[in-house]
């Protein structure tokens, strides 16, 4: 019978792959069969143009097709919106070169991203470390889970830009005020899936620790953390997509050279293809923040998940 | 003679939402060093809870457990416990599972590469050696038993626990098992406590088999000392007329006395 309590992401194959495995190993310990040697498959060029196609073709093909109505849509000349005609005419140096810089608000977007993305890193670094330790604290008490989830629950859905008056009052500096504004987005589905991480570590793995002996430091590290880190990690891949959605919207705010400043600056003064091109750097970073965690994820969690 | 280990006057209830369940009364129990006990019982007694007790795991409600003559009260290594579904960590290989152990107990007397002899030994004990390197998923579950044995005997501890550990187990594998820990009790003289579900298991490993009367308030019915000289050879003890006489007095205590009655709910 077994104790374990089910861990979320990816127990299903894995606990078909653990059987597999356990037989496999029983039947070389067991009885000698002769196998035969099935060919390895080779590395095969073939099967991975294919697949590549198969996943790279579909959406290129719709985003010409997009690209493609947006253009007839967009193309009179009382459109109030450019086309995507008008965009690559008028802000060709910022789709082309990204890394150009003719000196103070005259540089490339990927320097504006870099600087939102450093911003994003202190807030959502601190917001990580932070979430965390309070969710491993609060995981461990019912009553402490009790008290305050129900709190977590409601402050979770206030959206970033309403923090950033509080905060601006609180820091009076504009970066410190931005930082704050992601790290109080980004915190709380890290606290609530940690907490909920710890609560459902296995009475098992407590108490092999109990009976070691292991102290409460040792403890965090040695079990606590990658037993709950499928848990932390949907809440980090959670949490950095709204500290990117918070970034674009305390920079509106707060100015310096972010991307979400370039957007605000670009709308007053009537660049809106500026702004398309903008639009599209930050979901494409987006997008590869939210694959670099779970990308993280999927290396670090590799043990936990699968028992 | 002081006994090693006593349980001296063991009461244990759950209390929950104001209702209290009686899982042991009066559980007396004296132990020897070295000797090999076998707790028996119907599914749900309180052989775990037991344990448990030994372990430090739960606390008892009343009397206490002494532990050369010394009471314990929570859980330690000196009372290592191999638990029913082996409980290695899934995130760590298993030499560092049994390192995780080792290095906790031994980390200050023991020097980097005498903790390192000390695990390969212990994997030895168990020919679990040559998988050092493979993940708990990546085994079979007789070998992570065997893991799970061999991280316990690694704390080095007075006192083995072994709660239902080849429960789970199919027939082969089991014997297997079960003479492997035959080997491990002659060899180190290790005192263990083995809670299992079955007859020929307790009366082929066991000195003396605790049989419980069934719960609530479960006490010890009858406890059965089996005189046959060590080593045991389970083939031929299949013919041995001590041997068949143990096993049908427990098999008597169990489906003749105290016939499991499924409790009303
Ligand atoms: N933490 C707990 N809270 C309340 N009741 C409990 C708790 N642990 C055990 N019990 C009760 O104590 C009784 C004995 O449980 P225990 O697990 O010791 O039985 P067992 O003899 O080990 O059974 P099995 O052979 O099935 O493992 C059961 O009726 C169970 O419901
Ligand atoms: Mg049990």
């Amino acid at each position: 019978m077994s104790a374990l309590a089910p861990i979320p992401s990816g127990s299903g194959p894995s606990t078909s792959a653990d059987r597999k495995a356990a037989g496999s190993a029983r039947a070389t310990t067991g009885t000698v069969v002769a196998l035969s040697r099935r060919p390895q498959p080779r590395f095969n060029l073939k099967r991975i143009g294919l697949g590549l196609a198969q996943s790279v073709l579909p959406p290129l093909v719709v985003l010409a097709l997009l690209v493609g109505l947006w253009q007839v849509l967009c193309s009179a000349p009382d459109a109030s919106l450019p086309s995507p005609a008008t965009v690559w005419e008028q802000s060709r140096d910022l789709i082309v070169s990204p890394f150009f810089d003719n000196g103070s608000q005259d540089i490339g977007l990927g320097w504006r991203v870099l600087v939102s993305l450093q911003r994003v890193a202190y807030g959502f670094g601190l917001a990580a470390i932070a979430g965390i330790l309070v969710g491993a604290v609060i995981g461990q008490s019912v009553w402490a889970m009790r008290g305050l989830d129900p709190i977590f629950q409601v402050l979770r859905t206030v959206p970033p830009l309403a923090w950033l008056p509080l905060s601006l009052a609180a820091f009076q500096q504009a970066n410190p005020s931005a930082i704050f504004v992601i790290f109080i987005t980004s915190i709380w589905p890290v606290i609530i899936n940690t907490a909920v991480g710890v609560r459902n570590i296995p009475a098992d793995y407590r108490n092999v620790a109990e009976v070691l002996r292991l102290n409460q430091i040792e403890f965090f590290f040695k079990i606590m953390l990658p037993a709950a880190s499928p848990y932390i990690f949907t809440g980090l891949r959670i949490g950095v997509g709204l500290s990117w959605l918070a970034i674009v919207a305390a920079e509106m705010l707060t100015g310096g050279v972010g991307i979400g400043f370039f957007i605000w600056d670009a709308w007053n003064s009537s660049r809106l293809p500026d702004i398309i091109v903008a639009l599209v750097y930050i979901g494409v970073v987006g997008f590869i923040l939210d694959k670099l965690v779970a990308f993280a994820a999927r290396i670090i969690t590799r043990g936990a998940a699968t028992n | 003679m002081t006994a090693y280990l006593k349980l001296d006057h063991i009461d244990k209830h759950f209390d929950r939402a104001g209702a209290r369940t009686e899982v042991l009364k009066g559980i007396n129990l004296t132990i020897d060093k070295g000797e090999f006990v076998s707790i028996i019982g119907h599914s749900g007694c309180g052989k775990s809870t037991m344990l448990n007790l030994i372990a430090g795991l739960t606390k008892v409600s009343a009397g206490a457990v002494l532990l050369e003559n010394r009471e314990v009260n929570a859980p330690g290594p000196e009372r290592a416990v191999v638990f029913q579904n082996h409980s290695l960590l899934p995130w760590l290989t298993v030499y560092d599972n049994v390192n995780l152990a080792v290095s906790k107990v031994f980390g200050s007397k023991k020097t980097k590469a005498e903790r390192h002899d000390w695990v390969m030994h212990n994997l030895d004990l168990v020919q679990m050696a040559h998988a050092g390197d493979k993940r708990p998923a990546e085994i079979s579950g007789g070998m992570k038993q065997r893991v799970g044995i061999a991280r316990a005997l690694s704390m080095e501890p007075k006192i083995l626990l072994l709660d239902e550990p080849f429960g789970a187990l199919d027939a082969l594998t089991r014997a297997h098992l079960q003479d492997a820990v035959m080997e491990i009790h002659a060899r180190l003289g290790n005192t263990m406590v083995m809670i299992t579900h079955d007859v020929d298991e307790a009366v082929l490993l066991s000195d003396r088999i605790v049989m419980m009367t069934n719960g609530p308030a479960a006490r010890i019915g009858e406890v059965l000392s089996v005189p046959i000289p060590r080593p045991r050879d389970r083939i031929a003890l299949a013919a041995d007329r001590t041997y068949l006489k143990c096993r049908e007095a427990v098999l008597k205590f169990l489906y003749e006395r105290h016939r499991f009655v499924e409790a009303a709910e």
